[in-house]
């Protein structure tokens, strides 16, 4: 096993349209690390995403996860390495309770039923949800769904979890609940966000997208201080980087 | 507006009786499914002219309401809601069918009113009966207990999904018609020229959300068949529901109980 590392080479897409959303993207994740993907809307993030688990083939250059390099022959391999977390928990969510949601992937690596009960239980264990095991995913909170819907990626063991958006529409209070589950995980980690801060509380590393190539690729500290850059991509310091708004003091960690 | 709001609120409701405890709530969906299978069958078997020989199916819903305390106007209010297409189904039969069946007293009463009376209480019951089914046994349940039986995969699948993406749908129209209605002042742009680029929209939001949901699947390694593996468990209190109430459909349907009541009772008067 080569560590779980995620090497993307001179990756190019373009949707039929003819809009071109991937132009050359080049980096390399290895095991373990907690990376950032930003950019501004349509930078080219969500396609990004879409290659790492094989929804989308390269159309130039490649996409390589662990020991495979991503193509059709390797993709339930890949699907089985890397759990994906949508947007919205909704679309991710589609069984009929909770536990067979978080129980779909299990079954379909045709594990016995055994197996899947206890990978189900431990799963809803490490995000807190085991008590919502038998609710219908409608009848969840927000948080709650998030929570679900992560559990139903980790149920299939990924090594890589990638992630789109994790905190859109949580609360305060749900949103801190998430960063600290996941701070907690010791998968390799890509989340992509517009939440500068929790790129600070989570990411040691971050790659700036724009217009489809890395604009900048680097430890997070040292990006979110480079202001032309963060301009340059739409983007702005994370809150808690920026003056205090009463006294103009500067949070330092 | 709060049309919509209601319609969603209501289906709400219906979910909901489905999570309560009680004998009925906690026996196995197949042994319900089953036996409401059993009762449909012998209510609408019988012929089109009775009436009396339906009355004493009426026991199984109002047991059944009982049993699994559920609020019978609520699910009356539901039961009208549907009333008119079975209304329309015999509404001509009373014009068309003028042979004088029975007297009650010196009023004749012709086949046609028999029947549409006979088409209203099974619709009554019929549908009682499956409104019961889906309050006790949850939409979910009653589709695990079909797939337990053997039916089609692909169809069970659809009813899951659409039991799923039902209330996210009324969600997004819920917002799309509030989103109109808020932009539209006195009654304009409320007409059906906005409504079809609504439903256009409605479309087109539910394709791209059926994507992404595929994509989901194939995330987490779906190839093209969706395993349930739920267990569920036959035992006493099943066998028994299931052949008690059979037994006495068949016995309602085989013996015309009022009608040896009345002979009885006549009987007794003469």
């Amino acid at each position: 096993m080569s560590h779980h590392i995620v090497a993307v080479d001179e990756l190019q897409y373009h949707y039929p349209d003819g809009t071109r959303a991937l132009n050359g993207v080049n980096f390399m994740i290895t095991h373990g690390e907690s990376v950032a993907i930003v950019g501004a809307n349509g930078a080219g993030k969500s396609t990004l995403l879409l290659h790492l688990n094989g929804y989308l083939t390269p159309q130039r250059g490649t996409v390589q996860i662990g020991d495979f390099p991503v193509t059709k022959q390797t993709l339930q391999e890949v699907r089985r390495t890397v759990g994906m977390v949508f947007q919205d928990p909704d679309d991710q969510l589609f069984m009929p309770t909770v536990m067979d949601d978080v129980a779909f992937g299990p079954r379909n690596l045709k594990l016995p039923e055994e197996t899947v009960q206890q990978r189900v239980t431990a799963a809803l264990e490490q995000v807190d949800a085991l008590h919502l095991k038998d609710r219908p995913p409608h009848r969840l909170s927000g948080g709650e769904k998030r929570a679900v819907a992560i559990a139903s990626v980790l149920s299939m063991t990924p090594d890589i979890l990638v992630m789109d958006e994790p905190t859109t529409g949580l609360d305060p209070h749900a949103r801190r609940l998430l960063i600290r589950r996941l701070d907690s995980f010791e998968h390799t980690k890509i989340i992509a966000t517009h939440d500068l801060d929790l790129v600070l509380d989570l990411c040691q590393r971050t790659i700036v997208i724009n217009d489809g190539q890395v604009m900048a690729d680097g430890p997070t500290g040292e990006i979110f201080q480079n202001e032309t850059l963060l301009a340059g991509s739409h983007l702005e310091k994370p809150l808690r980087m920026q003056g205090c708004p009463v006294c103009g003091k500067v949070e330092s960690d | 507006m709060a049309g919509i709001n209601r319609t969603l609120f209501d289906l709400d409701t219906l979910d909901l009786l489905a999570y309560r405890d009680s004998v009925v709530h906690r026996l196995d969906p197949r042994a319900k499914l089953l036996t409401t299978l059993v009762f449909i069958v012998c209510v609408v078997s019988h012929g089109r002219y009775e009436i009396a020989a339906l009355l004493p199916y009426l026991i199984y819903p109002m047991a059944l309401l009982i049993l699994a305390d559920l609020p019978a106007g609520y699910l009356g209010k539901k039961l009208l809601l549907v009333a008119p297409f079975a209304f329309f189904i015999g509404l001509f039969n009373p014009m068309i069918d003028h042979e004088v069946i029975l007297r009650i007293g010196s009023q004749p009463i012709t086949g046609g009113w028999l029947s549409f009376g006979s088409i209203m209480l099974r619709f009554t019951l019929t549908v009682g009966a499956a409104l019961i089914l889906v309050a006790t046994t949850s939409f979910h349940g009653i589709c695990f207990a079909l797939e337990k039986f053997h039916a089609p995969r692909i169809f069970v699948m659809q009813l899951l999904f659409l039991y799923r993406y039902l209330f996210v749908l009324i969600d997004q129209a819920v917002r799309l018609v509030r989103a109109r209605t808020l932009r539209s002042h006195r009654g304009r742009g409320l007409g059906i020229k906005s409504y079809a680029p609504l439903i256009g929209q409605l479309l087109l939001h539910t394709m791209d959300r059926a994507q992404r949901i595929h994509l989901a699947m194939l995330c987490r390694g779906f190839t093209g068949e969706i395993r349930l593996g739920r267990k569920l468990n036959i035992g006493r209190p099943e066998v028994a529901f299931t052949l008690g109430w059979s037994l006495l459909f068949i016995l309602f349907r085989l013996v015309n109980f009022p009608w040896i009541l009345g002979a009885w009772t006549t009987g007794i008067f003469q």
